[in-house]
């Protein structure tokens, strides 16, 4: 909410500066965000009357003015506005002004010499207009400084009000808060009652008697639309952020502001009948006054009359009987609408307005009243008219039920003393008079206030009253346990830090994707998806976070860095049933070399085995099992899901070419995934008795068919061993020359041990020739 | 016997002439090999009479170790140049690059997380997390905000189609969560990502919050004021970082503040507070006559910005290693 301080001062005024009132407000609750002059400074600007205009002698566009600023001599100026006149008044900055664009002197323009400046408002910086001079009311008073005249000796404050606060979206709410934080008086002094000159009254119904309980009418006849509003009412519309548009609505606005009563006008001769508030029937329409024709809920609270609904209470008027240039009788509605019926439904209908923001928080039940007399009083001031009789139709208030405060909760609760004496006062500043009872005080919230209905509230006024800056920082005490410590899980900061310390950098990435990323690399063709994405490229939430290493992965190849390697830990998202899986995944991806460049290595690009050895030091000691499975992202010869205690877990592989093409990718890229629950479980270790008698050491070469996989002899040998094998690794892989094309050489290393003896070289030789045996019969090895 | 006394200084220059041990073997077989002078002249001890033979020995042995030491200083010598010669030949240019350095590191929100949940950790805080895809009632109802309430429109919310489904707006759900499955006392801290529907410099769809919770039978609204100071002050490491309520307003809390805490030469505000409502303690079966407590949230985000001085949120989801490799 934005308003203008003069405003507010004409309400309280307490013995502050600018800053120091902001400054009660923000810290009561009430933030001031920010305070804007009404004008930039400048002085020596008068109002000065034109009383002469004659022409140049030496050029054809300016003109010589004679002026009136109220001193024994008139000035002559040379202007060159094109609208320029005898008889109207404008701001004239005398010799030794100070503007905002430099100080006026005496000068000689073409010959002529000129005695001051006629200003337009934006070289005033009052606003950006520049087309002509700044016209003054024709009342104003010659001489006058002009800030005087035009109340620009103002600040325009910027308020935040939470949610709860309803009751501040006004002048007078705010000057309330301001007398209740300073303790200054409130000048607030009730409109008169309606002096009727017709005895017309508008017939009110109220159907809906819990939405709409109170319902405040008023004709006024003969009113002239065409009225000028008021330059302090426009001046104080637009510091508030409100465009003046004609009398009749500036007016209405100026009331709500006001008295945060929201008033509408309504045109009365397009009305006929009565007026009924009554809940939308089926298939109703109306066309609103921004020119949306909305289809009526049966939840949506109407204005009608005999032929139908006018307006959506509490939001919006009709187009069909709104005012215009040709209004010349109007009806006023001032009413109280339920909260609950107007909240939420911006969000239906896509817009708010101020009354409906007003509503949704609170209006006072006890102003509509008040608010029509006020509107009457200012219609007639500046529009005249001859006013009805007042139909004030109540059927259904909101009770105000008394809330307790227990004395001793504030000192419980808050931890700070507030002494029973300083808490009552406090309350009565807030229009809350207790009543007290041995410990406990009771007291009624006003009838503006929405948000007191517990004790609690009524400990936050007391100290938000109180300061919360006088709230000592002190620490709790609290019983000493300890904190539960599984030593079976990792928790994510090891995790993280064993990637770190495999040469990843840890990167954040948007849970929601594309939905193409979902297709290209997850192979989701039903990804979980955004009602209300903010672009069509974050749309879905991913089940994996491949697509997103990709993406930062080609952003940081477009800025020349070579050598990546990026994993992110994040939750993925996959539709389960009536609800969603949303597991953590770990994920990683490499590309350009394995090692960094340096001058004595050997520059390799980063491969499978790089990954999997990555994979493999992030589950030591487990054993991770890689199983050859198609992946949709990944080159189908080198890529394999990864299986641990049986279960399948990640995948990991080298992206597929083709994928890799149309994503514009030039290198090799390496990735893996893996549940971050399979790698955040550890077994506890248990000691086993280890042999101590000497290991031996035995290798076995064979030529076997290239298709046979490694783990295949590895796993047959195993089960085949006798007890005193031990470890079986691969160690050598060789293709070419001595091995038969169609085949590939490899290279077993065979530890041997007995926990209870030193092995005899039979012995070894037996187990081993077993190895051979199997890898020959089972395999079709060929012994090397 | 006279040639034994020329013979010491004539083994001297004879070792001192040679510089590998190789040759040394050499010269020192002339002396005292099997057909060296020495082994000629113990010979020669033979032919002395008795009464000559114990003094002549005495001598003779004095000279054979005298060369002995000689031979052995000597190789000493010879083997302690080699070794000088071997280091000086060996010596690398120290200033060349060592190999395969690790230029990992973490991404500077998580480094906050971490930092921030290890101070929690020490003051007692447990750690909980929850679904980034929640329900209404775990969003908003629970936590004192039903529907069509004003304050919902403080969070823009991201909707899962259907609409039964929301992305949480705050990491405030985690309170729910872990106070239906855990009684008083309760500390607990809660950081996580959470969504608004919200995009420029200073929003981005996507950040982090961390949540925590304090509920005891006699946890005070001063308390809270203390912790987050606490808190605050180690985070950034200022003893003399000051911190300042503002009277504000969250459905779920009541009183409500906002957190200023001191920077530079005024105030900056850093996160929203408050003592837990009683119906959200009363939502998840707490008594609130007997238990009450505080909770309060901020974004580790903001924090990080703070802490490394970053003026842009949009650089955290960026991706961009130039930046990254700055928090390694």
């Amino acid at each position: 909410m934005r308003l203008s301080e003069q405003w507010l001062r004409s309400f309280c005024n307490p013995g502050l500066s600018t800053q120091e009132l902001a400054h009660a407000l923000t810290m009561a609750g009430l933030e001031v965000d920010e305070i804007v002059p009404a004008a930039p400074a400048f002085d020596g600007v008068v109002v000065g009357e034109i009383v002469a205009v004659d022409p140049h002698p030496n050029a054809e566009r300016i003109k010589v003015c004679t002026v009136d600023v109220g001193g024994p001599d008139t000035l002559n100026i040379v202007c060159g506005a094109p609208n320029a006149q005898s008889g109207i008044k404008v701001p004239c900055a005398i010799i030794g002004a100070q503007l905002p664009g430099g100080k006026i002197k005496p000068a000689k323009l073409r010959g002529v010499s000129s005695q001051g400046m006629l200003c337009s408002a934006a070289e005033l910086g009052t606003s950006d207009d520049h087309s002509g001079l700044m016209i003054l009311d024709p009342a104003s008073t010659v001489g006058e400084d002009v800030r005087q005249t035009l109340d620009l000796n103002d600040n325009v404050f910027a308020l935040t009000l939470t949610a709860n606060r309803g009751d501040c979206l006004s002048l007078l709410g705010i000057a309330r808060e301001v007398a209740a934080i300073t303790g200054s008086a409130l000048c607030f002094c009730p409109p008169a009652e309606v002096a009727s000159t017709l005895p017309d009254k508008m017939e009110v119904t109220l159907s809906a008697p819990e939405a709409c309980p109170r319902y405040t009418g008023l004709i006024i006849r003969d009113v002239d639309p065409s009225a000028r509003t008021p330059d302090y009412i426009v001046r104080r519309l637009e510091r508030s952020g409100v465009r003046s548009i004609s009398a009749i609505v500036d007016l209405t606005n100026y009331v709500m502001l006001e008295l945060g009563q929201p008033m509408h006008a309504f045109d009365h001769a397009k009305l006929s009948g009565a007026i009924d508030v009554r809940f939308a029937r089926n298939g109703e329409s109306l066309e609103l006054l921004n020119g949306q024709m909305l289809e009526a809920d049966p939840d949506m609270l109407l204005i009608c009359d005999a032929g139908g609904p006018v307006a959506l209470a509490g939001i919006m008027g009709g187009e069909a009987t709104a005012v215009s240039a040709a209004t010349r009788d109007l009806f006023l509605e001032s009413a109280f609408f339920n909260p609950k019926v107007v909240a939420g439904k911006w969000r239906r209908l896509g817009f708010a307005t101020d009354a409906s923001h007003r509503y949704e928080r609170g209006v006072d039940y006890a102003g509509t009243r008040r608010g029509i007399e006020r509107l009457c009083g200012l219609i007639l001031e500046v529009c005249g008219g001859r006013p009805g009789v007042i139909n004030d139709v109540v059927v259904n208030l909101p009770e105000r039920h008394g809330v307790k405060l227990r004395l001793p909760r504030v000192q419980r609760v808050l931890g700070m003393e507030i002494g029973a004496e300083r808490s009552c006062e406090i309350l009565t500043r807030l229009n809350m008079v207790p009543c007290q009872s041995g410990d406990v005080l009771s007291v009624t919230p006003p009838s503006y206030r929405f948000d007191i209905a517990i004790e609690e509230d009524l400990i936050e006024e007391i100290v938000r009253i109180e300061g919360y800056e006088k709230l000592p920082a002190t620490l709790p005490t609290a019983t000493a346990g300890m904190l539960s410590m599984p030593e079976e899980r990792l928790d994510l900061a090891r995790l993280r830090q064993l990637m770190v310390a495999r040469d990843y950098q840890e990167i954040v990435t948007y849970s929601f994707v594309d939905e193409s990323w979902e297709k290209d690399f997850a192979g989701n063709d039903s990804p979980v998806r955004l009602a209300n994405p903010i672009a069509e490229q974050l749309s879905v939430m991913r089940s994996s976070l491949l697509g997103s290493l990709v993406d930062c992965m080609t952003f940081n190849a477009n800025r020349k860095q070579s050598r990546i390697r990026l994993f992110e830990i994040s939750r993925v998202f996959a539709g389960q049933g009536d609800g969603f899986d949303q597991i953590r995944k770990l994920a990683a991806l490499a590309s350009g070399y394995a090692q960094p460049e340096q001058w004595s290595s050997d520059k390799r690009p980063v491969d499978f085995f790089d990954l999997r050895g990555d994979l493999e030091s992030l589950f030591a000691p487990r054993t991770v099992h890689f199983q050859a499975v198609p992946h949709p992202a990944l080159h189908p010869g080198k890529s394999a899901a990864i299986v641990v205690d049986g279960a399948r877990v990640g995948w990991i592989g080298e992206l597929h070419p083709g994928l890799l093409q149309r994503y514009d990718v030039l290198e090799a890229v390496v990735a893996f995934e893996v549940d971050v629950e399979a790698v955040a479980t550890r077994a506890l270790p248990s000691y086993r008795e280890y042999s101590k008698f000497p290991l031996v050491r035995r290798d076995i070469a064979i030529e076997v068919a290239d298709g046979v996989q490694a783990q295949t002899l590895l796993d047959s040998m195993k089960e085949g061993a006798s007890a005193i094998v031990g470890d079986i690794e691969v160690f050598d892989l060789y293709r070419g020359r001595g091995i038969t094309e169609g085949k590939k050489g490899l290279a077993f290393r065979v530890l041997l041990q007995d926990t209870a003896k030193t092995l005899t070289e039979p012995e070894v030789d037996k187990a081993v020739a077993g190895l051979r045996q199997i890898l020959e019969q089972k395999h079709g090895a060929k012994l090397r | 016997m006279e040639k034994l006394d020329s013979l010491v200084s004539e083994a001297r220059d004879a070792f001192d002439k040679v510089t590998e041990l190789t040759q040394l073997d050499q010269v020192k077989a002339r002396f005292l090999g099997k057909g060296g002078v020495l082994t000629q002249l113990r010979k020669g001890l033979g032919q002395l009479t008795p009464e000559e033979r114990p003094k002549a020995g005495a001598r003779f042995n004095e000279v054979k170790g005298a060369i002995e030491q000689l031979l052995s200083d000597r190789r000493d010598v010879i083997q302690a140049e080699a070794l000088v010669r071997r280091l000086e030949r060996e010596r690398l240019d120290v200033t060349l690059p060592g190999r395969d350095i690790a230029g990992g590191g973490l991404h500077p929100v998580t480094r906050t997380l971490e930092r921030v949940t290890r101070l929690c950790q020490s003051m007692g805080f447990d750690v909980a997390d929850g679904p980034e895809i929640e329900t209404d009632y775990y969003n908003f109802s629970a936590l004192n905000q039903p529907e069509d309430h004003p304050a919902r429109s403080m969070h823009d919310t991201f909707y899962i189609e259907g609409l039964k489904h929301l992305l949480r707006t705050h990491t405030s759900p985690i309170q729910i969560h872990y106070m239906e499955q855990h009684r008083p006392p309760i500390r607990v801290i809660s950081p996580g990502r959470v969504y608004r529907v919200d995009s420029d410099a200073t929003h981005s769809p996507m950040f982090h919050q961390l949540e925590g919770l304090w509920v005891d039978e006699t946890t005070t609204f001063s308390d809270l004021k203390g912790v987050v100071r606490e808190f605050l002050r180690n985070f950034f490491e200022m003893e003399d970082l000051e911190v300042r309520f503002r009277p504000s307003y969250f459905p779920f809390t009541e009183p409500s503040a906002e957190i200023d805490m001191s920077f530079r030469d005024g105030w900056l505000e850093i996160g929203g507070c408050g003592m837990v409502h009683p119906q959200v303690l009363r939502n998840v079966d707490i008594d609130p006559d007997r238990y009450q407590g505080f909770a309060f949230g901020m974004g580790l985000d903001r924090l990080a910005m703070l802490r490394y001085g970053v003026n842009d949120l949009r650089l955290f989801f960026e991706g961009d290693l130039r930046f990254l490799r700055q928090f390694a």
